[in-house]
């Protein structure tokens, strides 16, 4: 290594002065966030494979009707969202405020359709069919501690995505957050409409009543 | 993008009341303080605690006269048990070297104004201010602090009160004081990424940085991967404790003749998803002490430290290889033959790049012009605990070895020397080197010393004999060992350890006369009282709120530049241009 190379300023991504990344910090944020959180769901998503390898007589008590039909709903629902995500992002860094503002109330508002449809389904479970966490009327009491622990989570974390984003909005309204600060929020709801697109198989599909 | 790291640093307003100058402060330099005096008050609670348990051991029948019924029950020694080890790891081990002495030099030491999220570093440090408030209410609340350990293991930790006092309330304090550190670990670990990744100073490439900063970035990655699985477990321990399920639970458990409705879940469970953060979390501890070591050893040998890349990438192979192998954790617990047989090799992967950094520390010492000063003492005495320690983990890395130690003596020495006293080492040279800079005035030397040769003969007393018993089959966790004629020959060397252990504990004294005494009294600090290269040395002492007077440094070189031939002096700062260097003719 030359002298001239050895001491002095020398310019690359990664050389200082600059984000290597040219993103912002809040983006990077996010991005660290979503890694760790998708840590947490994984730990959970283990436990609750540990604990169904663990019983073989695990219940599958899901109908195609309503069950199935109702979680492909807030699925297709969860999607959509995305979608008017992608849309507001689009629009927000097109400087579209009208239309980001309008993306961003239609996310919100296929996520509050999702928590809605969602709480209904917890209140059949638990009124109807007297699932409980510690017990059901299938067989393993467990079966009620991870779905009601896994999905309500998820739920958890698809209401805070729609004040969150109400935030934005009228922060993006008054000119206190940039197109950037939507992208971020939109990082934060794909993350947890993706968490769901593994919730949906593994607790749903999974525990399907195929003979009826 | 670009700019904004440098020409417009991230420097909030300087705050003129009390209450946002000291309290809830957004500059990093007080949160690092802060940060420092929690663990602080953690580790004095810490350490007599373990007194008390050293003094149960061997005068088990003792009347105390702060305790109810005068006499301590096994159930209050394995409370002081649960709540030293709770307190040490997480309030002690990942607190002062990583959000302390991190939250402080970490910023300046890459020519930065602040944290890049300065409001997260707030909202952590009071999360984990509200973490030790819940562990330190545990002592407090109906049937005292949990039993369980600090690894909290079902289904003693997730049946309530029927299984012993402190499993009802206290056990629950513990989960919620835990997951609140969790949330507040993370927060840290995001923001240390972020601003490590983001606002170096010009010319600060990642192989320019101090070691010490290699050592907070790595055990940030692990904090960030490693806090959200812990997070998880301790939600449904939880769960199983007060909503009734049985993540952890298995069927037929029977206590104290009442079979639970309890069925379907597996204690094994918990292990894993336990020591995948358990196992993390001891580098989590270490890590920043490596840093540190290497950061003192080449300053005080004078010499550049021998192989900087190799230090930089054995620190990232620690890292990596170290959430592989929480499987040697459980080897006790029984594992299919395959799983062990990968869990031993991979834990004894991690001796190489241990060995590469031992080497290299004493690469960097030969032919050094060694300063005995007080911070490079504590250096070369986590060297010396680190290698002690480190080599007895090669044996318990073998199942059938692991088998027969894992429940015995051997076991707390190994970790004792490994992690927490070597980590404690490191938080101490930190501590001498460092607080010149932060305090502008200098620790007495002659104490520091004498703090030295107590702590570092009194830590070996106090472990090395455990080992010896372990081997003999000393059972770890017993409250007392007379009753048992094979454990009761071991009381004279309980009682070695005991009184070496006081002696060690009263030693810790002169410490904190020293810190405090010098605080008001040492002598006043030059800016660059130990020739240092790094940039925290290019700055006023103590450094100004935006850390370096408006003047952002660039950076020319990489950190341990020492003893370079042709320089006048034997150190080149690595803010120095060039041209700036006074060379000799």
């Amino acid at each position: 290594m030359s002298q001239a190379e050895h001491e002095g300023i020398i310019e690359s991504a990664w050389s200082g002065g600059r984000a290597p990344f040219a993103i912002n910090s809040n983006k990077l944020g996010m991005w660290l966030f979503i890694i760790s959180d998708s840590l947490t769901f994984s730990a959970l998503l283990v436990a609750y494979a540990y604990v169904r390898l663990a019983n073989p007589d695990w219940p599958r008590p899901f109908e195609i009707w309503p069950a199935i039909a109702k979680s492909t709903l807030m699925t297709l629902i969860l999607l959509s969202s995305s979608l008017t995500m992608v849309l507001g992002v689009a629009a927000a860094h097109r400087g579209d405020r009208a239309k980001t503002i309008k993306y961003l109330i239609w996310t919100m508002i296929f996520g509050a359709a999702f928590v809605v449809i969602h709480a209904t389904e917890w209140y059949t479970l638990m009124v109807t069919d007297h699932v409980t966490p510690w017990s059901n009327p299938w067989g393993v009491p467990l079966f009620g501690g991870t779905f009601f622990g896994l999905t309500g989570l998820h739920m958890l974390h698809v209401t805070i995505g729609v004040v969150y984003l109400a935030i934005v909005a009228a922060g993006f309204k008054s000119d206190k957050y940039d197109a950037s600060d939507v992208e971020v929020s939109g990082l934060y709801w794909h993350f947890v409409d993706l968490v769901w697109m593994f919730i949906f198989p593994l607790v749903y599909l999974m525990s399907v009543n195929l003979k009826g | 993008m670009s700019s904004h790291a440098h020409s417009a640093p991230h420097a909030m307003p300087a705050p003129t009341g009390f209450i946002s100058k000291w309290v809830f402060s957004l500059d990093h330099k007080v949160i690092g303080i802060q940060y420092f005096l929690l663990a602080l008050a953690a580790v004095c609670l810490g350490i007599v605690l373990s007194v008390l348990m050293r003094f149960h051991l061997v005068w088990p029948s003792a009347h105390l006269p702060f305790i109810t019924g005068g006499q301590m029950t096994p159930e209050q020694y394995l409370a002081l048990v649960t709540m030293h080890g709770t307190i040490m790891v997480f309030f002690v081990l990942t607190t002062a070297p990583q959000s302390g002495f991190g939250n402080y030099f970490l910023p300046i030491q890459i020519g930065a104004a602040d944290m890049a999220f300065p409001r997260l570093n707030m909202l952590s440090f009071w999360t984990t201010f509200l973490a030790f408030v819940a562990i330190i209410a545990a002592f407090f609340v109906p049937g005292g602090s949990p039993i369980s350990g600090w690894t909290a293991y079902p289904p003693l930790s997730g049946l309530g009160q029927v299984t012993g006092p402190g499993e009802g309330w206290g056990q629950t304090m513990w989960i919620v004081s835990i997951a609140l550190f969790c949330g507040a670990s993370l927060m840290g670990a995001l923001n240390f990424i972020a601003t490590i990744i983001d606002l170096r100073a010009p010319g600060m490439t990642l192989m320019r940085m101090p070691l010490t900063c290699w050592g907070w970035f790595v055990t940030a990655i692990l904090g960030l991967l490693a806090f959200g699985v812990l997070l998880a477990a301790g939600v449904l321990l939880l769960l199983d404790r007060s909503a009734g399920t049985s993540f952890f639970v298995p069927a037929s458990e029977v206590v104290t003749d009442t079979l639970l409705n309890h069925k379907g879940g597996s204690p094994i469970l918990w292990q894993h998803l336990f020591w995948f953060f358990g196992h993390p979390e001891v580098y989590i501890a270490i890590l920043p002490g490596m840093g540190v070591a290497s950061h003192l050893l080449s300053t005080f040998s004078r010499k550049p430290i021998y192989g900087y890349r190799a230090m930089a990438y054995a620190m990232c192979g620690i890292g990596f290889l170290g959430f592989m192998v929480w499987g040697h954790h459980m080897f006790i617990s029984g594992m299919s033959p395959y799983s062990g047989f990968a869990f031993s090799v991979l834990t004894m992967a991690i001796g190489v790049p241990s060995a590469i950094k031992t080497f290299n520390w004493l690469g960097t010492l030969w032919n050094g012009k060694i300063q005995f000063t007080s911070p490079m003492l504590f250096a070369l005495g986590f060297v010396s605990l680190f290698i002690s320690g480190g080599l007895s983990g090669l044996f318990l890395a073998q199942p059938a070895v692991d088998n027969r130690l894992h429940a015995t003596y051997y076991v707390v020495a190994h970790f004792h020397l490994v992690m927490g006293v070597a980590a404690i080492f490191g938080i101490f040279g930190a501590t001498y080197f460092w607080f010149p800079k932060m305090f502008g005035r200098m620790m007495s030397e002659p104490l520091g010393k004498l703090h030295f040769w107590i702590t570092f003969a009194g830590a070996y007393c106090i472990f090395m004999p455990m080992h010896f018993i372990g081997i003999a089959g000393a059972i770890r966790r017993y409250a007392d060992y007379t009753g048992v004629q094979y454990l009761a020959q071991f009381q004279p060397v309980h009682k070695f350890m005991t009184i070496a252990a006081f002696i060690t504990a009263a030693g810790q004294l002169i410490f904190l006369w020293n810190f405090f005494w010098s605080l008001k009294h040492g002598a006043k600090a030059s800016d660059n009282p130990w020739h240092a290269t790094t940039l925290e040395w290019s700055t006023a002492t103590p450094p100004p709120h935006d850390n370096f007077g408006g003047h952002y440094p660039s950076v020319y070189r990489g950190p341990y530049e020492f003893s370079v031939p042709g320089v006048t002096e034997d150190y080149v700062p690595q803010h120095l241009a060039p041209q700036e260097v006074p060379r000799s003719k």
